[in-house]
């Protein structure tokens, strides 16, 4: 199977801006066309959005306002990790040979109706995130110990990478007292733990292998891909101090890529709230069952970025449909050593780990450059 | 049978496979295993608390009834614990969302 690879990519800055989707879309698809000036709008095959947002036709609306006619035209939804099943799509389409470059343009609303899964009924009243993020904040605190304090150095170290991402929502850093004492929203959980749903838009352009060199001189390849759902409805998790959607995903991209988790030298992990960071680790298997802290508290005390180096979700905000392509974006520019002050040294090979409510489902991939 | 109509008069109803011999649970018209045709009946009230927390001054449970249906709901009062007996007090819809209020046993 010939590799497919990224070849350009475009960010706007995550904000609380009350812009139209359509202007959101336009704007960071204009940033990939502006990084790339030998793409030529007729090379494009397909464009796919990935949104959450209840407006219609928008790959199709975003493709005339880019002056776009494509063969393959739609949108892609899937909550939080409608971002990276978009990529999936694109890497689907180029490997069976309908289309051979593809722009993916993931886009939110700071209102996102993606945050509130309405047919969850299993949840009663009690159908916003917070109210999974508690549960598995209780639960992993219960199994493994672990304190609000310890918790809280999540939100401190994201804060402290997203310092150093210009488009991140975030403009702070948090001490652990700031993050202890801020907003409490449950027993569980305080107003930073969690990542905050914001107005943004990402997109990249995936093409096959020879395709792809044309637009490049550093082309980031997809090896791997793993994808996992487990069920729609929270309730139905088997564990709620571990991510097994996110366990099964990870072993699928690992086998397709034919790496183990100690090649990752650098990572994004859907950290929606601070639990999730270490949860995450553990069920990607850098690091044992509830062991998850220790490694966050060394890459804190060390200033190691090699997790979340553009801040997470918690520090770069979480525009839905946009989050899974800018998680993808930050490790390309990781590997394209072009991150700047997020720079993780020598980073050659990355993963991706995006899920969706309450990890019921989940996509992770290998980049390599 | 809708399930919808029943709860909103304050009975919590189950769908059951004949043919698997298991409870479907989200309510379904269809066994989620072979999608032969449910049968419905009256769920057991009684069940155990899997995990809690409190908002404000109010706990929410995710609760398991029946060894498979898990749902939230509220704490009417008391202090929950881990795996103790509660029972659902009430249950309707309420601005469209399912609600349970839940009494410590």
């Amino acid at each position: 199977m010939s590799k497919v690879g990224i070849a350009s990519y475009g960010l706007t800055k995550f904000s609380k801006d009350d812009s139209k989707i359509e202007s959101v879309l336009l704007q960071s698809t204009k940033k990939l066309f502006d990084s790339n000036p030998n793409l030529n709008r007729n090379d494009i095959d397909a464009v796919l959005v990935s949104t959450n947002n209840n407006s219609k036709y928008l790959s199709a609306v975003l493709s005339e306002m880019s002056g776009i006619e494509p063969k393959i035209a739609h949108s892609v939804e899937s909550l939080c990790n409608s971002g990276t099943n978009a990529i999936v799509s694109a890497y689907s389409y180029i490997s069976a040979g309908l289309a051979d470059v593809v722009l993916v343009c993931g886009a939110e609303r700071y209102d996102s109706p993606g945050q509130i899964l309405e047919w969850d009924n299993s949840r009663g009243e009690f159908k916003h995130p917070i109210f999974w993020a508690s549960i598995f904040t209780k639960a992993y605190k219960r199994e493994f110990s672990i304190t609000d304090e310890e918790l809280a150095i999540v939100p401190v170290k994201n804060h402290k990478q997203s310092k150093n991402n210009p488009n991140a929502l975030s403009e702070k850093t948090y001490s652990l007292d700031e993050v202890i004492n801020s907003k409490k929203l449950t027993d569980d959980l305080r107003l930073h733990d969690c990542s905050r749903p914001c107005t943004g838009g990402a997109s990249i352009l995936l093409a096959s292998e020879d395709t792809c060199k044309k637009y490049t001189d550093t082309p980031i390849w997809i090896s791997g891909i793993g994808q996992k759902t487990t069920s729609a409805g929270f309730t139905k998790n088997i564990t709620f101090s571990s991510m097994e959607s996110s366990r099964i995903a990870a072993t699928s991209a690992f086998q397709m890529s034919k790496r183990s988790i100690n090649d990752i030298d650098v990572a994004e992990v859907h950290d929606a709230f601070s639990v999730c960071e270490p949860m995450a680790l553990e069920s990607l298997g850098f690091t044992d069952k509830g062991k998850g802290m220790n490694m966050i508290k060394e890459l804190h005390t060390t200033d190691n970025f090699k997790i979340n180096p553009r801040g997470g979700l918690i520090g770069a905000g979480h525009p839905l449909g946009a989050t899974g392509i800018a998680q993808t974006i930050e490790i390309t520019q990781q590997l394209q050593s072009s991150a700047d002050k997020r720079q993780v040294n020598n980073a050659k090979i990355g993963l991706v780990h995006n899920m969706s409510a309450a990890s019921t489902s989940s996509t992770v991939l290998v980049l390599e450059r | 049978m809708n399930f919808d109509a029943e709860l909103e008069n304050g009975n919590f109803m189950v769908s059951e496979c004949n043919h698997c011999q298991k409870i479907v649970w989200p309510p379904s018209d269809f066994c989620n295993k072979c999608f032969k045709e449910v049968s419905w009946r009256k769920g057991a009230r009684e069940g155990k608390i899997i995990e809690f927390s409190r908002k404000n001054d109010s706990y929410f449970c995710l609760i398991e009834i029946e060894k498979s249906i898990r749902i939230i709901g509220k704490l009417s009062k008391g202090i929950p614990i881990e795996g103790q007996q509660v029972k659902i007090e009430k249950c309707g819809i309420e601005n469209k969302n399912y609600n349970f209020e839940i009494s410590l046993v």
